[in-house]
């Protein structure tokens, strides 16, 4: 338990590291999958438009001059709007765009728990056992009346 | 209790849908709407024109289109990396020379561009008139503009008259749907 533990927490020490390392020195293979080619509204890595090529060296003169993968994105925000970026920034309105897939998951998860329990409650439980019956249901009372005289005759 | 708790849910999913098929619904309607407006216009109707305001690319700036009622307005949607606009600006330029006096504006809109492209492609093809800077692209849709260059001519009354030239615009279009404003 304790070794996953480890495992684990040295895992997420190295991609920690590695986001760093790309935000700090990003390479235009990254933020080509980040950024949406305003004219055919694809990823720049995707797009052959002429405003696409344009953006590429843009974005390669700017790594180029030392900028962080952050400044380079507000940048081409200032030029296109916030819709250049392929994901919506993680504030204000476009927080949303983040929230309600995760709300919409943990709504389905508790709509599915809800159901199940409803579902395993209505359910018939298994009919109580009867020691004297050999889980067999209980005889009908005239019919056991009527076992019970015959039984009495017999012994007399 | 349940049950309220579930008609709660259940209104508050039905709105969820009714909120996605409108807002699908407007964005289909968007692009329609400008694509139809360049029907009538071709057709010989008179629609209203969209209105917009922006930022002037020389940054001096805002600009409407409600501020240019009584003149006669060549809109043309434009952007620096465009080729035919290379070959179509010096022509807007000296359309724009000669006609000023007469009440005609030359309006460019650069969109889908960097502004200091724009900015460069104006002091290389020496540009005088204005020129607005739709960031957003907020007004392509209204316009139904599908590419670059393409321009409008709005009379006086701010009606969208001509034809919606979809490409270059040349010497002939300019001098004809330009008078036809003037007389509308």
């Amino acid at each position: 338990m304790i070794r996953v533990a480890v495992i684990l927490s040295l895992l997420a020490l190295l991609a920690a590291g590695a986001a760093r390392a790309s935000e700090a020195h990003p390479t235009l293979a990254e933020i080509e999958k980040e950024v949406i080619c305003p004219v055919c509204h694809e990823t720049l890595d995707l797009s052959t438009s002429p405003i696409a090529d344009r953006m590429r060296a843009y974005i390669q003169q700017r790594i180029a001059a030392g900028d962080t993968k952050s400044e380079i994105k507000q940048k081409l925000v200032a030029q296109f709007g916030e819709s250049v970026l392929a994901a919506p920034p993680k504030h204000g309105f476009n927080l949303l765009a983040w929230l309600l897939p995760l709300a919409g998951v943990v709504a389905g998860v508790v709509t599915l728990a809800v159901l199940a329990r409803r579902w395993s409650r209505a359910r018939p439980g298994p009919v109580p056992a009867d020691a004297s019956a050999n889980g067999r249901p209980p005889l009908d009372p005239e019919l056991e009346r009527r076992l019970d005289e015959e039984l009495a005759r017999f012994d007399a | 209790m349940a049950r309220r708790s579930k008609l709660v849910l259940q209104a508050a999913a039905v709105s969820v849908v009714a909120l996605l098929i409108g807002l699908l619904a407007w964005q289909v309607f968007r692009t329609d709407q400008g694509r139809a407006l360049g029907a009538k216009v071709n057709k010989g109707e008179r629609p209203l024109a969209p209105q917009f305001m922006l930022d002037r690319l020389d940054g001096k700036g805002k600009l409407s289109l409600a501020s240019l009622r009584g003149k006669v307005v060549v809109l043309n949607f434009w952007a620096s990396w465009c080729e035919p606009c290379k070959a179509e600006s010096p022509r807007l330029e000296s359309f724009w020379q000669r006609n000023r006096h007469r009440g005609v504006v030359v309006l460019g809109i650069d969109a889908q561009d960097f502004d200091f492209d724009a900015n460069r492609f104006v002091d290389r093809y020496k540009l005088s008139y204005p020129i607005l800077r739709d960031k957003h692209g907020s007004t392509l849709g209204h316009y139904g503009i599908s590419g670059f260059p393409e321009t409008w001519f709005v009379d006086r009354r701010g009606r969208l008259v001509g034809k919606h030239i979809e490409g270059p615009v040349s010497q002939a279009d300019l001098e004809r749907y330009v008078q036809m404003a003037m007389q509308s």
